[in-house]
């Protein structure tokens, strides 16, 4: 089955690149990104603020059950083109991956059938691999986790 | 068996993942890696030693100066660490998908 996301990261380069096809009309795809409520539900956190124009700005926060702050996302919004077009930054709080520069193009491919591209440009080389080894690094503590339980079932 | 050569015992332990993470994207003495870390310098030697052994790092010598680099090998270049990342984007974009299936049927 072919890969319905795809991410082109050339070695030595700064920058990446995300598409994807979506079996939604553009419109759809686009409201996804535009309306606080869907972006809560799909990035799984809490939007406090999303102002969808020049010069506006987005921040987003997830808490743990004892209210301690466990993500923390925020950008300024340089170019809101509805169905077509969202340039913003974005800077994940207290890590040291510096501020991302995003570029979201969306495309009609059919009535019901949509394109999003991503361009994503980082502070340096060494910062686009650091970010792009986050889940890696998750992997491997997952891994950990694994082990710990299969060990601990041992005891 | 030597559990000392395996990789899951490799990075069961939270610093040796740490030292992985910090050579990722460069080379560096086993000085500047300790640097990093409260811990002892000899735990630290330890765990480079582990992960020496089991072939994750691998050591180049420059000058004096004997420098610890990701084994790419064992590691590989950034188009197999890239795959959990694309999932990451995946999952998120599927989920962005059946949401908006619901909200098209819900009007």
């Amino acid at each position: 089955m072919e890969l319905k996301t795809k991410i082109s990261a050339e070695n030595g380069k700064q920058d990446l690149l995300i598409t994807r096809e979506f079996d939604l009309p553009l419109e759809l795809l686009f409201k996804a990104h535009e309306e606080a409520d869907i972006v809560e539900q799909v990035m799984g956190t809490k939007v406090l603020k999303l102002e969808n124009k020049k010069f506006g700005g987005y921040q987003l926060e997830t808490k743990d059950g004892k209210g301690n702050v466990v993500f923390q996302a925020n950008g300024v919004i340089h170019e809101f083109i509805p169905n077509k077009k969202i340039t913003r930054t974005f800077e994940m709080g207290n890590t040291p991956f510096g501020v991302q520069l995003e570029v979201y193009e969306f495309e009609k491919l059919t009535d019901e059938t949509s394109k999003l591209n991503v361009h994503v440009i980082y502070e340096s080389v060494a910062q686009r691999d650091q970010v792009l080894k986050l889940p890696f690094a998750q992997g491997l503590n997952m891994a950990h986790d694994r082990i710990q339980e299969i060990v601990g079932k041992l005891k | 068996m030597n559990l000392r050569r395996d990789v899951f015992q490799a990075i069961a332990d939270p610093t040796r993942r740490a030292i992985l993470l910090l050579l990722a994207t460069q080379s560096m003495t086993a000085g500047a890696i300790a640097s990093n870390f409260d811990t002892a310098r000899p735990t630290v030697s330890k765990h480079l030693q582990i992960l020496t052994q089991c072939e994750l790092l691998k050591q180049k010598q420059e000058g004096r100066e004997n420098y610890y680099q990701i084994n790419a090998k064992k590691m590989k270049e950034v188009a197999d660490f890239i795959e959990p990342f694309r999932k990451m984007w995946d999952d998120r974009f599927n989920k962005l998908e059946t949401i908006m299936k619901k909200y098209k049927t819900k009007k």
